[in-house]
Formats: C-alpha cells, sequence, structure tokens
C-alpha cells in the first residue's frame, strides 16, 4: 500500500514538472541569440533583455560563448541572432551568406595587462604590437584564450603585426576558455601578460577578483567593436527572423543605447559606449 | 580554504532565499536527470535481462561493449548528438538543440550502457533455479520473469541509481545540448561550471553542495521503494 502511495505521488509530481516544464517552453515566443562571454559575463544582458521582453513579449535566450564558437552556432542554423566582436570573421559569415543586416551596437577597446613589477617592461608603451614584442623576448608568460573569440583574433592580429609567431613558444599558454576564466587563472600564474576587453577587465577589478594594472592602451588596433547580425532566413528559413529584426532595431534604439552607455561597473567606469549608427 | 566555510554559508543561505534562479536550476537538473534515468532504466533493465539470460553468438562481444560504453566522455556523447540535433544535422527540423529534451537525449546514450551492463551482471548472478522452479509451479513466462526480476531487485535498484549519478552530475552532454542558456537549460554542474569559470568560487561549491544534497535525498526516496525486504 505504502510503496503504491509512494508511487503514484512519484507519477503525478513527474507530471506536473512535465506540464509546468512545457509551460515555460511554449508559453513565450523565443529569440536565440549566440554572443560573447565577454558581454554576458559582464552582466549587460541580464540588464537590458527585460525590456525587449516587457515591450515585445519575446523571451531572449543567450548562449554565451567565444565569438568563433558564437558564429559557428549560427552558421549551423542553431540561432536566430548574434551579437559578437571580430569585424573579420563577422564579414567573413555575412559573405559567406550566413548573415544578414549588421548594426553596429557599442565598443570599448582592449588593454594589455600584466603584473604590477612588469618583468617585460612594457608599461605605459604606445605600441601594442611593441609591447607583444617586448614580451617575446622577455620570456615571460604570455596566456591566450586560443578559443577563436573575439579577444583571440585580436590577439593573433598583433601577433602577426609584431613578426613573432607565439604559437609553440614555451612562454605561450594556450587557455581555450573564456576570458574570465582565463583572468583568474591569471591570478595563480606567477607572472603573466595577457590581452584583455575593457569591459571584463573593469567589472571584474572593481568586484576585486583580479588586480592587474594595465600596461599599454589606446592605440586604435586596441579598439573593439560590437555588432548584431540576424541569421538569414535564406540560408535558414526556420529561424525567429522576424524577432531577430526586432532585436536588432530595439538594441539600436536610442533608449536602449543611452541604457548601454549608462552601464557602469561597482567602481563607476563605463562598460561599453553605445554606438549605433 | 576559506572557499569551503564559504561554500557551505552561501549554499545555506542560497537554500532557505528560495532564490529563483537557483530554483529554476535545481528544477531543471531534477526534470532532465530524472526522465533520462526513467528511460534509459526502463530499456536497460529488462535489455540486461535478455542479455544476461540468452545465449547467442557474440554476447561475449557485446557485453564488452556496454562495459566500454560506460566510460563514454560526455562531452563526446554530446557532441555526437550535437551534429543529428543541429540545424545542419538530420534531425534539425525537430528542432530539440538547446531545450531540456536535448539534454535529456544525451543522458539517456550516458545512463543506458550503465543500467544494462550492472543490469546483465545481476541477471547472471541471480540463481537460475528461481526462473526453473516458477515455471515448473505454473508460472507464465512473464510471471517468471516478474519472479527473477524481484528476486534481483536490489541490484537492478542499485543499476538505475547508478545510472542517475552518471547524468545528475555531468556537465559535457548538458552544455553542449542545451547550451547553458538562463532560464532554459542551465542545469547544476554547468551553473557550477559557469560560476567557477567567473570566479564565484563560493556560489559554485555552494551549487554542489546543494547538488549532493539532492542526490542523497532521491537515494533515499529510491531505497526507501524498495522496502525493507533486503537480503
Amino acid at each position: 500500500m505504502k510503496k503504491k502511495r509512494l508511487l503514484s505521488i512519484l507519477t503525478i509530481s513527474a507530471m506536473v514538472c512535465f506540464m509546468a516544464f512545457a509551460g515555460i517552453a511554449f508559453s513565450a515566443e523565443t529569440l536565440i541569440l549566440a554572443s560573447t562571454t565577454s558581454t554576458d559575463n559582464t552582466g549587460l544582458f541580464g540588464l537590458i533583455h527585460p525590456d525587449f521582453t516587457k515591450k515585445t513579449g519575446i523571451r531572449v535566450y543567450v548562449i554565451a560563448v567565444g565569438t568563433g564558437k558564437a558564429l559557428e552556432i549560427a552558421r549551423n542554423g542553431d540561432a536566430d541572432v548574434v551579437m559578437v566582436h571580430a569585424r573579420k570573421l563577422e564579414d567573413k559569415f555575412i559573405a559567406d551568406g550566413y548573415g544578414v543586416n549588421r548594426r553596429d551596437v557599442m565598443y570599448n577597446d582592449f588593454v594589455i595587462v600584466g603584473p604590477k613589477d612588469d618583468p617585460a617592461g612594457i608599461k605605459g608603451m604606445k605600441s601594442p604590437t611593441e609591447a607583444f614584442k617586448k614580451i617575446a623576448e622577455s620570456n615571460v608568460v604570455f596566456v591566450s584564450r586560443g578559443d577563436n573569440s573575439g579577444t583571440n583574433v585580436k590577439e593573433l592580429t598583433i601577433w602577426g603585426l609584431s613578426g613573432v609567431n607565439p604559437k609553440g613558444q614555451k612562454w605561450y599558454m594556450e587557455t581555450g576558455r573564456g576570458m574570465a576564466d582565463t583572468l583568474i587563472m591569471m591570478n595563480d600564474i606567477e607572472k603573466a601578460y595577457t590581452l584583455c576587453d575593457r569591459a571584463t577587465y573593469n567589472s571584474f577589478t572593481a568586484d576585486g577578483k583580479i588586480d592587474f594594472p594595465v600596461m599599454v592602451e589606446g592605440d586604435p588596433i586596441l579598439f573593439n567593436p560590437y555588432g548584431v547580425i540576424a541569421v538569414n532566413p535564406k540560408t535558414y528559413p526556420h529561424v525567429n527572423y522576424d524577432g531577430a529584426m526586432k532585436y536588432i532595431k530595439w538594441i539600436t534604439s536610442k533608449e536602449v543605447q543611452k541604457m548601454i552607455g549608462n552601464f557602469k561597473d561597482s567602481n563607476g567606469n563605463d562598460l561599453f559606449v553605445p554606438d549605433a549608427k | 580554504m576559506d572557499y569551503i566555510l564559504n561554500g557551505l554559508k552561501h549554499a545555506i543561505v542560497l537554500i532557505f532565499s528560495f532564490d529563483r534562479e537557483v530554483f529554476e536550476i535545481v528544477g531543471l537538473s531534477l526534470y532532465c536527470s530524472s526522465i533520462a534515468t526513467l528511460l534509459s532504466s526502463v530499456c536497460g533493465v529488462p535489455s540486461g535481462y535478455i542479455i544476461g539470460t540468452k545465449s547467442f553468438r557474440g554476447k561475449g562481444a557485446l557485453v564488452t561493449l556496454f562495459n566500454t560504453l560506460m566510460a563514454l566522455p560526455t562531452v563526446v556523447v554530446g557532441l555526437f548528438c550535437y551534429s543529428f540535433l543541429s540545424h545542419r544535422g538530420p534531425l534539425g527540423f525537430i528542432h530539440l538543440l538547446f531545450t531540456p529534451w536535448a539534454i535529456i537525449i544525451g543522458e539517456v546514450i550516458l545512463a543506458y550502457p550503465i543500467v544494462t551492463s550492472i543490469s546483465i551482471s545481476v541477471t547472471q548472478g541471480i540463481d537460475p533455479k528461481i526462473r526453473e522452479t516458477s515455471l515448473t509451479l505454473g508460472a507464465s513466462p512473464f510471471q517468471s520473469v516478474r519472479s527473477v526480476l524481484f528476486e534481483g531487485r536490489i541490484g537492478y535498484l542499485a543499476a538505475v541509481v547508478a545510472g542517475f549519478g552518471r547524468v545528475v552530475a555531468e556537465v559535457g552532454a548538458a552544455m553542449m545540448l542545451g547550451g547553458n542558456i538562463k532560464g532554459l537549460t542551465r542545469t547544476i554542474p554547468t551553473a557550477i561550471a559557469l560560476e567557477t569559470s567567473k570566479g564565484e568560487f563560493a556560489f559554485g561549491l555552494a551549487l554542489g553542495i546543494i547538488l549532493l544534497s539532492l542526490s542523497f535525498a532521491v537515494n533515499i526516496f529510491l531505497y526507501r521503494l524498495r522496502g525493507r525486504g533486503g537480503k
């Protein structure tokens, strides 16, 4: 008797759970956004997406991975819209017929960060390529994300311009992980340099998770623009193109651009500069 | 070291604050793992019984195959299923990717070999006289199978529990097939992976403690089900 009652409780709760989840899944229209760890980890999406849902009734589901992976997911038709920060990869994505209607959303910049005592002596240098050369010569560890992310693509571009090939060198450490992860790892490596986007750097420093000074900043090559692209409905007819276009229109609207501009870390620093044209 | 103490403190705060996000994560983990365990057990225990009792050519190879599949890397299963469920893949039209059911499919593939493998061993360990005696006493084939299953119920339950343990704690498949989407496909292990990658170690540990408590509770429930009739 007791067993039978337990079993019926189990069945009923299973049915309730199932219905609850079915309800959640099918009640609202959804939009799948493939984006980067640098936008998600700062909490930007958590801040602005409720506004989109309020205005359109569409729930945005964010898949936060490196730029390369986000674009790959979109190339497979598994996302409706992407927001990433690697212009070269974005242009190829569109040229290959997977994306349409790219708009600028916001920008910040990259910074080279490293240990307080600066063993490679690059603090204050103006040229990132020269700084990279000096890091290579000094044999101090350089941590790369090595994951085809926007940050990784920028980092490899700078290496290319510096004339140094870091791959396979003993001091070149590829983590294959997100920006947050990589920065946290650097806490445990004695002395290391890395390239980081300003938003993650600011918010993590403000939260006391890391404590590395900025070594090099300001050069135009460190400019970091973010773009939003809808997945091409001609290539993948099943995507929520309508929702994607609504999202693009919304995120480039004056109101949301202002929200992005007002988003600061706990030290009051700007994280992203709105840039929709 | 203070991570652990902070983690414990954080866990208690999380549980009693009825934080909505934590409830979503825990609920989803339970939902996916329970259904996956149920499905893989419904298939796995009978598979184990059939393979354990029948003799056929290639039986040894099949048993070895199941034993090998017990050690399937979770991320490999994730990748494999992703290639099928992706919109570029053959089953893309079902639109299962990045939903809880994609996670469940991956977890069934992970749990099924474990439940089957252990069930095979359990079946082979049961005294064959049980089946012979019941048939002699006039039982139908169905009733004799039931007697054998009842006889080995403790072992079969262990198979189910092992399957559950495997899927409730895995990250690879859930991450690839679910996408770790907040509010939709974030399970406890994928949430832990995310929080620790952001440096939120105490939160990660807190979630881990909740996961262990959950597993503990489920196991107590399952063992209550089997009743006090133990050997």
